[in-house]
């Protein structure tokens, strides 16, 4: 670890300075709080992150508080039609429960990355990435029937407020766009750990950080969840 | 160092970090690590650091599940005023800490970082407070001169 500190920062107590020092710093493994720079970087991104939903989620407050109008009942909007009677919100349930799956297998492959199984973690992985797409494709049906079925569209529908259509897509469509990528991210470092990319190093905290991302994306989903469905 | 030439805190910042990797990386018995990755390092505290077992991860995603149906239940039985806003925010608090907290290795990370991570956000209670003010004022004028 000293030669990370030593060698491209300069020698200790005189680093670099200039641009060399600039991309130094922020290239050279530089870790704070005795955990790896990679983790770090993860969390920071997710604390972004968490400010970005936040604001969605709190604008989405402010426009339902603030209208006149009576909000569309998710209860209803969401409702599926099995046999006749009406399920409300069945399908959002079971896309919560896909996610929270998801969640699972994540955190066991993370676990059998450490253990250096790699086929154990791949398999893992790649069911993660299944469960993901299962969701996002549930979310396709939701606002196809949304949009073709129920007539909402981002400046209004037929059933009340019209804030509900930007909401709803602005808050569904940002999350669902970063399950997506999760999917991505996931088949690309599964596919690594499966060729055994990292036996080299025998690093596999990779595995973790990917997990970072993913389980905050189910962490996100917990909140759309109570506060725009339960609502 | 000698006692006698004066260190710069950059100096003994990376003695003491020495010094603690040394005592917490016993040497693993996985294959040796090579140093050339420059994640090896950390690779080496790291296959103690975030190892737990499955059964954990097991009955943590039973519980995910537990809390999501009593959730949706809540709907489900159509709980209506202040019982359900309770339930709904208390099972929702719940899901998100056993999320970050197990899951996310939250709670065996480092306090440095569950502070730099975990506090900030709590500035959003702020921007919470303020727009709901707000969107109850605006509110309160949409039914004076538009009702």
């Amino acid at each position: 670890m000293s030669t990370h500190v030593s060698s491209p920062t300069g020698t200790p107590g005189h680093p670099i300075g200039g641009w060399r020092g600039l991309v130094a710093d922020w290239s050279s493994d530089q870790r704070a709080f005795q955990v790896s720079w990679g983790k770090v970087m993860m969390w920071i991104f997710l604390l972004s992150d968490t400010f970005i939903f936040s604001s969605f989620l709190i604008g989405y407050m402010s426009v339902r508080i603030a209208t006149t109008v009576p909000w569309p009942n998710p209860s209803h909007v969401f409702a599926l039609h099995i046999g006749g009677a009406e399920v409300p919100l069945l399908l959002i349930a079971i896309m919560t429960f896909v996610l929270i799956s998801s969640s699972g297998t994540m955190a066991m492959a993370v676990n059998f990355a450490y253990r250096r199984q790699r086929k154990a973690c791949a398999l893992l992985m790649l069911a993660t990435a299944l469960f993901g797409v299962t969701f996002v494709g549930m979310q396709a049906f939701e606002w196809t029937n949304l949009i073709v079925n129920e007539g909402v569209r981002p400046w209004g529908n037929p059933m009340g407020a019209a804030q509900f259509g930007s909401a709803f897509f602005m808050i569904t469509g940002f999350h669902g766009f970063h399950v997506t990528c999760g999917v991505i991210y996931l088949l690309i470092v599964a596919s690594k750990v499966l060729r055994g990319h990292y036996e080299a190093s025998g690093n596999y905290q990779i595995v973790e950080i990917a997990g970072l991302y993913w389980h905050f994306v189910d962490l996100v989903w917990v909140f759309i969840f109570a506060l725009f469905y339960l609502w | 160092m000698s006692a006698t030439t004066p260190r710069t805190p950059y100096e003994e910042f990376a003695e003491l970090r020495a010094a603690q990797q040394a005592t917490q990386a016993a040497p693993p018995a996985a294959p040796p690590a090579v140093p050339q990755a420059g994640h090896a390092a950390p690779a080496a505290s790291h296959a103690h650091g975030q190892q737990h077992p499955i059964g954990l991860y097991l009955k943590i995603w039973g519980l995910l599940f537990v809390l999501s149906t009593a959730s949706y239940l809540v709907d489900y039985f159509h709980f209506t005023g202040l019982l359900r806003w309770t339930l709904i925010l208390l099972f929702m608090v719940l899901k998100a800490g056993l999320i970050i907290a197990v899951f996310m290795h939250m709670a065996w990370e480092r306090t440095a970082l569950i502070c730099a991570i975990l506090l900030p956000p709590l500035a959003l209670g702020v921007l919470i407070w303020l727009m709901h003010a707000e969107s109850d004022y605006t509110f309160l004028t949409r039914g004076m001169f538009f009702g």
